[in-house]
């Protein structure tokens, strides 16, 4: 026996037993010590499930029947327990502010000696062995909630560390990161992964930003199955991906669309290893070239406005917003960027009037919106929260929708047509005496906004719209959007995610501690470094493909990029 | 936002006691209480009590939630007291002076005196349990409930359920925001039975999502060994200091008042009455 394979699947298969048939069917995987793999593929392909299998909690949390073999480490996972399994294989869930259990940072490190029985001074030496490994050794009394993004990420990492595993695995380690602190935690897993030099398994479906750092291989997990398990450069050079409903980087997005033939020779993994030939790199410049300069629309009216608005609370310790100035005019579509406590969700509390402004004034169609109560103003601006679990509290569709109007005392049959019409235009019409168990995470989003829409509000402002949803949910979510917005609402995303950005917003409101620091077009932003900086967001791959391949104005080719890929998208829809 | 029931970390004496001494102490005392009837006993305590809140640094306004809830209690309890025994009073203390009225509903000297003590009781034992909650660290608690010999899941699941009490609090209020929106007033223009019915609507999603993390966390902790052995370590747990022993003693020293005050008066009660 190799004694450097942790981990080997053989013909596995996996049916929970709440199901009727299996959620995984002839797995055939192994992993070395050292290796470093990324499993990708769309909600549902049966990836977390096949975490869950590697970390144990299949079959000892979840039950089921599993067939063929998995052996850890040389002996088959449904002999050995839980606990044995852990110490193998450490996992990093995907929301780390819910796998907190400690207080403070130090105690939640410790969790795994405590439960170990570690005593003094081991234990104190461990926690802090660990904590510097991942660097945050300065914040051992803070609890966790305090700390950024990035920082709750090593906090997990860090617990897991401390018990010395073979197999680190991280599901969708960047889920809740803004693209910078995103960016972080690959090169963290990379450096842990080097100087532990455990192996280290990454599920994520946001593939450009894992490439950051080289992985060995790729497996693409489709309904169930492996459908691939090859080195990125081969995984990238064909059309799989798109097939399964991954979505692969945006520059090699952008050499297809230019006609360049994408082939593992030419590396295509990420941009610091890609060879483009010189023929490519014209090919590149002929499309951005021949490209039509679309003109700006006319001017729309403007539907609100804040004006120098501050908001200070605990007594004035506390500054969210500093002098914020901004409009937005009736049909836009626009994102408010920004890294975590920046001020952008503060911003739409106090717009949406759950929190009142210590300074300035809001205005509405010209008219004053400081007056307003809450249930006044969700009349005009309707606010979507990111967990639709929090706002649904009727157990049958209809109802949920409904509801907004029946404590409005509105008649019968005025109730009837106006749910009717919102649940018509989010499409569930056809579910509407459905329970809203039943529905999938997209669809009770639609529940939330279907009933925000019966208000008949002219402007939504939405939390996250996307947040933890694969390409194909994403996609359906912001299409459905788009269209809300082509029937003349207007809408306003809070977001850190960049495609999103890129791909449908017109143009990006910049939140920095508390302050605007840009308003401007989508692309302008993501291109310009300072900006960039200061929103912990990321410099877009296409502006780093545009300098490649010589083109000057790397702003301009993005814009192009943009305008492109809308067109190309409206004549898929128009095919459909 | 008002904390319902939690630790507040501000430095002072009582705060560095380590958690089980503290809950040495609190059980001491509850004791102490709960045994004597003693009037001087009694108010002695309550004296005591909030002079350590003030060494505590934890202010009125910090528990005010929690205790005008006890506080309501404690008058629904009264008046229980004494339409159902209006001549308990009289029963422990042997004599009858009717302050007003007579008969069966008539307000005794003796039956005032025992629920002024009763009262007094309430005072003497609530505000140290405030006190030991608002100044130990909740894993600190579990540790020192694991000490005295609770199972430490139970201890542990004790410390989860106070840390997540201001999460649920931030989670209710970020609920009730978005109903808000929807038209269900939950202000004060409200009547009284409209506003409960809109806050049990926000129960609801309330539960639904308190129940997925309870789901995440107990896989985080599985994952990471809880429950793989008899016993477990803490991180937080301190060895006794010197001030920890000195506090204990206080508090026995008030066991022993107690036992001998009941040897002194000849039975729980203090009778001013003979």
């Amino acid at each position: 026996m190799d004694r450097d394979i942790l981990l080997q699947f053989s013909d596995f298969g996996f049916q929970y037993n709440a199901q009727s048939g299996p959620t995984l069917f002839d797995i055939d995987l192994t992993l070395k010590r050292g290796e470093r793999i990324l499993i990708a593929g769309p909600s549902g392909c049966g990836k977390s499930t096949l975490v869950h299998c590697i970390n144990g909690l299949i079959p000892f949390s979840y039950k089921g029947k599993m067939t063929g073999s998995l052996k850890i480490k040389g002996r088959e996972s449904r002999d050995l327990s839980l606990f044995e399994i852990s110490h193998t294989v450490g996992t990093v869930l995907q929301d780390s502010d819910a796998q907190f259990v400690g207080m403070t940072v130090a105690e939640d490190i410790a969790f795994a000696l405590e439960n170990d029985c570690v005593g003094e001074p081991l234990l104190h030496e461990g926690v802090m062995e660990a904590a510097k490994l991942v660097n945050v050794n300065d914040y051992l009394t803070h609890a966790p909630g305090e700390l950024s993004g990035g920082q709750k990420q090593r906090v997990s990492v860090a617990g897991v560390l401390v018990d010395d595993v073979d197999i680190l695995v991280f599901d969708e380690p960047l889920a809740n990161l803004d693209p910078a602190t995103g960016k972080q935690a690959i090169e963290l897993i990379d450096d842990m992964q080097k100087k532990t030099g455990a192996a280290v398994i990454i599920v994520e479906h946001r593939l450009e930003d894992v490439l950051h750092r080289s992985v060995d291989r790729v497996v693409l997990m489709s309904e169930g199955r492996i459908v691939a398990d090859v080195p990125a450069d081969e995984l990238l050079s064909g059309t799989l991906l798109s097939d399964c409903g991954v979505r692969e980087p945006l520059y090699i997005t952008a050499l297809k669309y230019a006609g360049v033939d994408i082939t593992a020779d030419k590396h295509p993994a990420s941009l610091d290893t890609i060879k483009l030939t010189d023929d490519d790199k014209k090919k590149v410049l002929k499309w951005y070239e021949n490209a039509a300069r679309k003109q700006d629309g006319g001017s729309m009216p403007e539907l609100l406005k804040a004006d120098k608005l501050d908001f200070t609370y605990e007594n004035g310790k506390v500054h969210a917003l500093r002098d914020i100035s901004v409009s937005f005019t009736q049909g836009e579509m626009a994102a408010i960027v920004g890294t975590n406590g920046a001020g952008k969700s503060t911003f739409a509390k106090v717009i949406c009037g759950f929190e009142n402004q210590t300074g300035g004034h809001i205005y509405y169609k010209g008219g004053d919106f400081d007056g307003l109560s809450i249930k006044e103003r969700a009349e005009s601006i309707g606010y979507v929260m990111q967990n639709p679990n929090q706002m649904i509290s009727k157990v049958f569709i209809y109802d949920e929708v409904a509801l907004g109007l029946v404590t409005r005392g509105l008649p019968q049959d005025e109730i009837d047509k106006r749910v009717e019409k919102a649940l018509r235009i989010c499409g569930l019409w056809r579910m509407r005496k459905w329970p809203v168990s039943a529905l999938s995470f997209g669809q009770k989003k639609r529940v939330t906004i279907a009933s925000i829409l019966v208000l008949d509000p002219e402007m939504i402002i939405l939390d996250e719209p996307t947040a933890g949803q694969d390409y194909r949910h994403y996609t359906e979510i912001m299409e459905f959007l788009l269209d809300l917005n082509r029937q003349g609402i207007t809408v306003v995303m809070v977001t850190h995610d960049m495609h999103l950005m890129l791909e449908y917003a017109d143009r990006a409101v910049v939140f920095s501690q508390g302050k605007i620091i840009a308003d401007d077009k989508c692309y302008s932003i993501l291109t310009d470094p300072e900006i960039i900086r200061q929103a912990s967001l990321k410099e877009t791959s296409l502006y780093e493909l545009a300098v490649k391949c010589g083109i000057d104005d790397g702003t301009d080719f993005v814009r192009h990029f943009i305008e492109f890929e809308r067109a190309h998208r409206s004549e898929a829809g128009l095919d459909e | 936002m008002n904390n319902i029931f939690n630790y507040i970390d501000r430095p002072s004496p009582i705060h560095s006691l380590t958690g089980a001494a503290k809950f040495v102490c609190l059980m001491l005392w509850s004791f102490a209480a709960m045994t004597t009837y003693d009037t001087r006993m009694l108010a002695g305590l309550v004296i005591l009590g909030l002079i350590l809140f003030r060494v505590g640094r934890i202010r009125i306004k910090d528990v005010s939630f929690v205790f005008s809830f006890m506080a309501f209690f404690l008058v629904v309890n009264t008046i229980m007291l004494y339409v159902f025994a209006p001549h308990h009073g009289s029963e422990i203390y042997g004599t009858c002076t009717y302050l007003l009225g007579s008969g069966r509903m008539g307000l005794t000297a003796e039956q005032l005196f025992y629920q002024f003590n009763y009262i007094l009781k309430f005072f003497a034992t609530i505000p140290v349990v405030l006190l030991f909650v608002s100044t130990t660290n909740p894993s600190e608690f579990a540790a020192s409930l694991n000490k005295i010999g609770v199972k430490y899941s139970i201890a542990y699941a004790v410390a989860l359920a106070l840390r997540y009490i201001p999460d649920i609090q931030k989670q209710y209020h970020e609920i009730s925001q978005a109903s808000q929106a929807r038209g269900i007033e939950m202000s004060r223009k409200a009547p009284l039975t409209e506003r409960l019915k809109a806050a049990s609507g926000i129960l609801i999603p309330l539960i639904l999502t308190s129940m997925s993390r309870i789901d995440t966390i107990s896989n985080a902790m599985e994952l990471r060994s809880f429950g793989k052995k008899r016993r477990r370590t803490w991180y937080m747990e301190r060895p006794f200091a010197p001030a920890d022993l000195v506090a204990m003693l206080l508090c026995a020293l008030l066991i022993l008042i107690s036992v001998w005050l009941t040897y002194v008066n000849q039975g729980r009660y203090y009778n001013p009455f003979k």
